[in-house]
């Protein structure tokens, strides 16, 4: 009897040690979120089902997401979500986008009627103009999101892929086929 | 004069050098070509802006295009001629890429800019003297191509010595030597002028032990003159010494840091073909139209050195020096270590055409089958950077790019030594290449993608920011409008 | 002085605790992939063992003994334990969120690994003092830590080598854990007794 009351108040102080502690060491929001966030591709596209990239974080890192919903990022990213967060890498979701390689918007500057819808959609402010003025697409800037297609009442937005020249031409892997 | 050099090259190979296929005719002025072709593209992958067009005379040393922005070299017609046109033409270089380039057809007239007269350089500011490398177009002339202009402004950093490279390392090249036999006198002016502008005074003259006849030229010209500061020493002939990076540890034992430059520990390394260059641009206002490059291999007749316009075609040169043999096989610009191979004959000569090498099948023997790694670490023996090839290579193909940047990938020269000592033919600098060009997308990739959240998430606050100044005006306008008005029901969305 | 010191070496190497006793294989096994994850756990395993090596003999010998209920001794333990590695996982999260993420579920998991109660219970069996317990506890983490750090750097050289299909992964790796307990066998000769 003795031994079970001393157990107890024995656990009841170590319990209290423990709740202490957990206010003494609260850690606020998640950091995690910030990881995960600087492996996305920050195209902010939506194609994730989530309104953005962080949400998309703050999703993984809560636990409600799956790491390979995200096209831009491509295999590379869900492998380094999987690195990141020490989980199996698994395939992409979606199907990658039909062309290969970087893309942007282009503006059609004769059909162009300067609504600024575009304007209004594009994510990282790629788009420069005005009302009632010519729009077009700063290049450097756009990533290839595709947002500003649907909203042009005169569909005049297509998007294309990105110039290469030999300042991007990279080295080929040898095809050694070693066993 | 030949003191012990600081240290010894960690790793390196002694190759056979096959330099007396080249040595052994005198260098020549090559013949001026029928047509000259310039290639637009600068560093940086942006296109100089042509400033002649088709139709128009040129002079030997006008500036015949421009970078449209930025503070670039110029490029410069190498002899006198009417543009033919500007059009895609087949690169010199290793990705086989078309892109723009200036043809001019020459008249033979070999007509120059005439000159405007100037003070001695010692009497001119040392940043007029780099605007005048910079408006001379001169370049590094050891392969890399950097502009002089920049490298001799080592801004805030302190420089305490310039060292010229004259170590020709890589087989079969031998136009530095050429270079310091026939004009060694260029080098030492061009060299006493880059030390008055890096304000340094010393300068060590760095050449492989297997070059007499040069050794003894550099000799004599410092003897005949008096060139204070400058001593030339010695370095064992063993490739790759001739490495910027490899040639400053050796005379001076300081180690370039990795991602740094020679100037964070106070050195500028120069080639001896650079010097002579900074020595006609700056006391001839000659613009850097000529260098002298090595045609040699047992695929041509007659392997020998020639001064060469810039622009010349291969072509041109081949058959200058007796045409091919039945033995020519490939065709290499640059050595048979660190050049690469193309597949037309009428491509230019750039100024980092240092050798055209003609192989025949002694020159460069087909490759064997690859066979598995045995892990030996031969590799890693004769690496002059102290490198792991071996880890390199395994952490290439399972593509981790974390383990491969903290092995220093990037501290690789590309020398190919390990690729000559892989008992399994593994072609080593070939797979380091392309891992290296996966990891620089990313970090492209990445540095965009960084960019992009930043205005993302400030046009988010703009937003916000509008919404909540809105939102404030709305809120006074009401109360402004006085409280008679009953609390509407909130229709507005919210 | 010279018995802190045999129990160090003994610990350490003659009777490590994952390959000679093979206590802890679960997170030897599930932390390993990493060089820099293996060290942390190392390190967190560490903190854990040697704090309730300490507390766990404090607690038998005030409490347990005194009131004569050894029999409540695993419990005891268990409890003990479970707020050690609590307790270890405020601060973790607290200082290194990432590394708190990439542990995952196998902090909480030190509670349950054998090495920890094992410690506690050998401390017990071999009637170790206070000092010679945190030793041992000590000791016998700095081993964990060995070689799961020497693991994780075989593994990872590993996971890049050309491994034939039915062998990736986990198969080799349990392999390689037995060779390297094969090794550890050369240690036995070490210390006397």
């Amino acid at each position: 009897m003795l031994g079970v009351i001393a157990l107890v108040l024995i656990f009841a102080l170590l319990g209290s040690v423990l709740g202490f502690s957990a206010r003494r060491f609260r850690v606020e929001g998640n950091p995690l979120v910030e990881k995960i966030d600087a492996v996305l591709p920050q195209t902010q596209c939506g194609q994730c089902s989530f309104p953005g990239c962080r949400p998309y974080a703050e999703a993984i890192a809560r636990g409600d997401a799956d790491i390979n919903q995200c096209p831009p990022g491509g295999q590379d990213g869900v492998d380094a979500l999987a690195e990141l967060l020490g989980v199996e890498s698994k395939p992409l979701a979606a199907e990658p986008r039909a062309e290969a390689g970087p893309v942007v918007a282009l503006i059609d500057e004769n059909t162009c009627i300067g609504c600024t819808l575009c304007i209004q959609a594009c994510p990282v402010d790629a788009i420069l103009g005005s009302a009632k003025h010519m729009h077009t697409v700063i290049a450097s800037e756009c990533t290839g999101c595709e947002l500003c297609l649907p909203p042009c009442p005169v569909d005049c937005i297509s998007i294309v892929p990105v110039k290469t020249g030999i300042a991007d031409w990279k080295w080929p892997a040898p095809d050694d086929k070693v066993a | 004069m030949a003191t012990q050099p600081f240290m010894p090259l960690p790793g390196g190979l002694h190759l056979p050098t096959f330099k007396t296929l080249s040595a052994s005719r005198p260098l020549a002025e090559a013949p001026l070509p029928a047509e000259l072709v310039f290639p637009l593209q600068l560093r940086g992958g942006i296109n100089a802006v042509p400033t002649v067009s088709a139709g128009q005379r040129v002079l030997k040393g006008e500036v015949i295009a421009r970078a449209a922005f930025e503070n670039l070299p110029p490029l410069h017609a190498s002899s006198s001629g009417i543009v033919r046109c500007i059009e895609n033409r087949l690169l010199p270089h290793p990705s086989a890429m078309e892109d723009l380039c200036i043809i001019i057809d020459t008249d033979g007239l070999d007509e120059a800019l005439p000159l405007q007269p100037r003070r001695h350089f010692s009497l001119e500011s040392r940043e007029t003297l780099r605007a005048w490398l910079i408006e001379a177009g001169v370049l590094g002339l050891g392969g890399a191509a950097f502009p002089t202009g920049f490298k001799v402004d080592p801004g805030k950093r302190r420089v305490d010595t310039l060292i010229l490279n004259a170590a020709e390392c890589e087989p079969y090249i031998t136009c530095d030597d050429s270079l310091l036999q026939h004009f060694p006198h260029e080098v030492l002016q061009g060299a006493i002028i880059l030390m008055h502008i890096l304000s340094v005074e010393q300068c060590i003259i760095g050449i492989e032990d297997d070059m007499p006849e040069a050794c003894r030229s550099l000799e004599n010209a410092l003897r005949a003159r008096a060139y204070s500061g400058i001593r030339l020493q010695r370095v064992p002939a063993l490739y790759p010494s001739g490495g910027e990076k490899q040639l400053i540890q050796i005379l001076t034992g300081r180690e370039v840091p990795a991602g740094g430059i020679p100037a964070d520990i106070g050195i500028v390394c120069q080639n001896v073909g650079t010097a002579g260059a900074v020595y006609r641009a700056i006391e001839y206002q000659e613009p850097l139209v000529s260098r002298i490059v090595t045609v040699t291999g047992h695929g041509i007749h007659e392997p020998r050195n020639w001064i060469t316009r810039i622009g010349t075609p291969i072509a041109h040169l081949t058959a200058a020096s007796g045409g091919y043999t039945n033995a020519a096989e490939r065709l290499i610009i640059g050595g048979p270590m660190m050049g690469f191979a193309v597949s037309d004959d009428q491509l230019p000569v750039t100024k980092a055409s240092n050798c055209i090498l003609v192989a025949g099948h002694e020159d460069l023997p087909e490759p064997p089958e690859v066979m598995p790694c045995i892990r030996c670490g031969a590799c890693a023996e004769v690496c002059p950077a102290g490198l792991l090839p071996q880890q390199l290579y395994w952490y290439g193909r399972a593509d981790n790019q974390e383990r491969l940047e903290q092995h220093e990938l990037f501290s690789c020269i590309e020398c190919g030594c390990c690729n000559m000592v892989c008992p399994s033919h593994i072609p080593l600098v070939q797979h380091f290449r392309a891992s290296k060009g996966k990891l620089t997308l990313k970090r492209r990739e990445r540095e965009k993608a960084d960019h992009a959240r930043v205005r993302f998430e400030s046009r988010q606050s703009r937003k916000e920011e509008e919404k909540r100044s809105k939102a404030e005006a709305t809120r006074r306008k009401r109360e402004a409008l006085n409280l008679n008005t009953p609390e509407v029901t909130h229709t507005e969305a919210n | 002085m010279k018995e802190y010191l045999l129990i160090l070496v003994s610990t350490l190497l003659v009777n490590n605790f994952v390959l000679v006793k093979f206590l802890g294989l679960c997170p030897f096994m599930g932390v390993s992939r990493r060089l820099e994850t293996a060290m942390g756990m190392g390190l967190a395993t560490t903190f854990v063992l040697t704090l309730s090596s300490m507390s766990s003999y404090l607690v038998n010998h005030y409490l347990l003994e005194p009131l004569a209920i050894t029999y409540l001794r695993t419990i005891a333990f268990i409890v003990v334990i479970a707020v050690v590695v609590q307790f270890t996982e405020l601060v973790v999260r607290k200082t290194s969120p990432l590394l708190y993420a990439m542990l995952g579920i196998f902090l909480p998991l030190i509670t349950t690994n054998c090495a920890v109660l094992g410690v506690a219970l050998l401390n017990i069996q071999s009637g170790h003092d206070f000092m010679q317990s945190m030793l041992y506890g000590f000791g016998a983490s700095l081993g964990f830590t060995m070689v799961l750090v020497l693991f994780a750097a075989m593994r990872e050289r590993i996971d890049a080598a050309d491994v034939p299909a039915p062998f990736r992964g986990n198969a080799i790796a349990l392999i390689t854990a037995g060779l390297a307990s094969v090794a550890f066998m050369g240690f036995s000769g070490l210390v006397r007794g």
